[in-house]
């Protein structure tokens, strides 16, 4: 992707912000001023709590370019507690330890960079949630 | 010679304090036997038990940002009103490009802020919150944040591989009545001292060895905490804790018995045994275990140090507050709890030591 593309939706992939429509309320990710649930145009930014569980994942050995680094990596289908799907790796778990329904938090991390000279590509990922006593 | 005294003091003149702080620690732990069974066959003696580790994904950035989404859980305020977002580091992942405009995007306080980052070695994020104290004291914006983290690197092999850890901590300072510990005044003691340096293309820091100790740390922590307690005319007995910069288990509690403090005082935020020296985040993620463990009305004394070198000290009042802030965002003692232990060679791989 181009500099310009990555720092086009840096704030969605950052920290997870979407839109909610104004005449359905439905939360919309990723953003596409139209609503999926109503067909009306749907602009206003919406803050997602990053909250959901894993629906469905796979674990990729041969990374992608650019994304060499972190290989072996987990991506799944995680179901966001407000109702949309979103995909994206999942961070700080081991490879064989993922499970469907498990529950998950958004974390914001490093997703790979353009090269030892290119910009670095933060993005968010979603990782077990944290145990708190 | 009273006024002399008040001047070297720093107080700002509005009143102002934490409104909010939060840590950040990941969860890979590598045990100092491990540094010792790689370089000296097992036979070393360690520094402290285990340090922690950053992940392939996180850096000082991504660290950065979940310090400060705590920070802001706690302090419960509207992150566009932040006007200041200063990281400390000695580990930014750019030379040329800011860590502290991507938190600030991150955490939603973009484009009406100041960003930048500071660097004075281990006190680059104390640096921050004096000047965060300044910003908010002179009453040019209502809350800053400032943080010190680091993702440490020692050369394989050197003394420092065995300590040199990840983590750190995010405080938003603001106004007193909204604060949940109070700044009674601060003190900064700085000389050119050259005991620990990186130069600009290297990739590891070099040190003085022995001049480490006694002209370094021990000479700038006791003058800095000696000055800043003789003008506000407080004891070490009138404070609930101390913490202070935190390079091995030794340094704090040997600085803390010359200036006649107590293990008891010492002990709930010194956290390098189990998580390493964390350079620009040690003494301040070592206050966010304190203030998770603080009452209203305890009294905290905060002493940093930095290489190169420098000192500086803070007195803090916790208040009322600080009892609803402790639920709203993890303790650091669960970050610590997260552990996953790793090998030499898994450390090698995330920290980026292979070569090919
Ligand atoms: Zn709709």
């Amino acid at each position: 992707m181009e500099i310009t593309s990555h720092w086009r939706i840096k704030k969605q992939r950052y920290s997870l912000v979407g839109e909610e429509c104004p005449h359905c309320s439905a939360k919309i990710f990723p953003p596409r001023d139209i609503c999926p649930e109503c067909g009306d145009e749907a602009k206003d930014h919406y803050q997602f709590s990053g909250r959901g569980e894993v629906y469905s994942y796979t674990t990729l050995y041969n990374a992608p370019a650019g994304y060499e680094e972190q290989a072996p990596y987990t991506v799944a289908m995680v179901q966001l507690e407000e109702g949309p799907l979103v995909t994206a790796q999942l961070t700080d778990i081991d490879v064989k330890e993922p499970e469907v329904g498990m529950p998950v938090e958004m974390v914001t991390r490093k997703l790979g960079s353009e090269g030892d000279r290119g910009i670095l590509i933060y993005g968010y990922k979603f990782r077990p949630v944290l145990e708190t006593a | 010679m009273t006024e002399e005294r008040d001047q070297k003091i720093m107080q700002p003149k509005n009143p102002v304090g934490f409104v909010g702080y939060g840590a950040y620690i990941p969860r890979y732990r590598l045990p100092a036997t491990e540094v010792a069974r790689i370089w000296k066959g097992g036979a070393a003696g360690t520094p402290i038990d285990e340090k922690a580790v950053a992940g392939l994904d996180e850096d000082v950035i991504t660290m950065s940002i979940e310090a400060a989404r705590n920070a802001l859980a706690r302090a419960q305020i509207n992150p566009a009103d932040i006007r200041a977002v200063w990281v400390g580091s000695e580990s930014h992942p750019y030379s040329v490009k800011p860590t502290s405009t991507v938190v600030a995007e991150a955490i939603g306080d973009t484009p009406h802020t100041l960003a930048a980052d500071w660097e004075f070695a281990c006190k680059a994020g104390t640096e921050a919150i004096q000047a965060a104290i300044g910003f908010t004291g002179s009453g040019m914006a209502r809350y800053a944040l400032a943080i010190g983290m680091d993702t440490a690197q020692g050369r394989p092999g050197d003394p420092l591989e065995y300590t040199a850890g990840a983590g750190g901590a995010a405080y938003i300072l603001g106004p007193a009545d909204e604060s949940l510990a109070v700044v009674e005044g601060s003190y900064s003691y700085t000389t050119d001292t050259p005991d620990f340096w990186r130069r600009a293309d290297e990739k590891y820091p070099s040190h003085g060895e022995r001049f480490t100790g006694e002209p370094a740390y021990f000479h700038h922590i006791t003058s800095s905490a000696q000055e800043l307690m003789e003008a506000l005319g407080t004891k070490p007995v009138d404070y609930t804790f101390v913490v202070f910069h935190q390079p091995n288990t030794k340094f704090p509690q040997r600085v803390a018995k010359t200036l006649g403090f107590t293990h008891e005082q010492l002990e709930a935020g010194l956290l390098v045994p189990r998580i390493g020296n964390v350079y620009a985040g040690s003494a301040l993620v070592g206050l966010t275990a304190v203030l998770d463990a603080s009452k209203p009305g305890d009294r905290i004394l905060l002493v940093s140090y930095g290489s190169g070198a420098g000192s500086d000290a803070m007195s803090l009042h916790v208040t009322e507050r600080i009892l609803e802030s402790h639920e709203l965002a993890p303790r650091t003692e669960d970050y610590i709890n997260r552990r996953t232990e790793i090998d030499y060679a898994t450390y090698a791989r995330f920290r980026g030591k292979l070569s090919q």
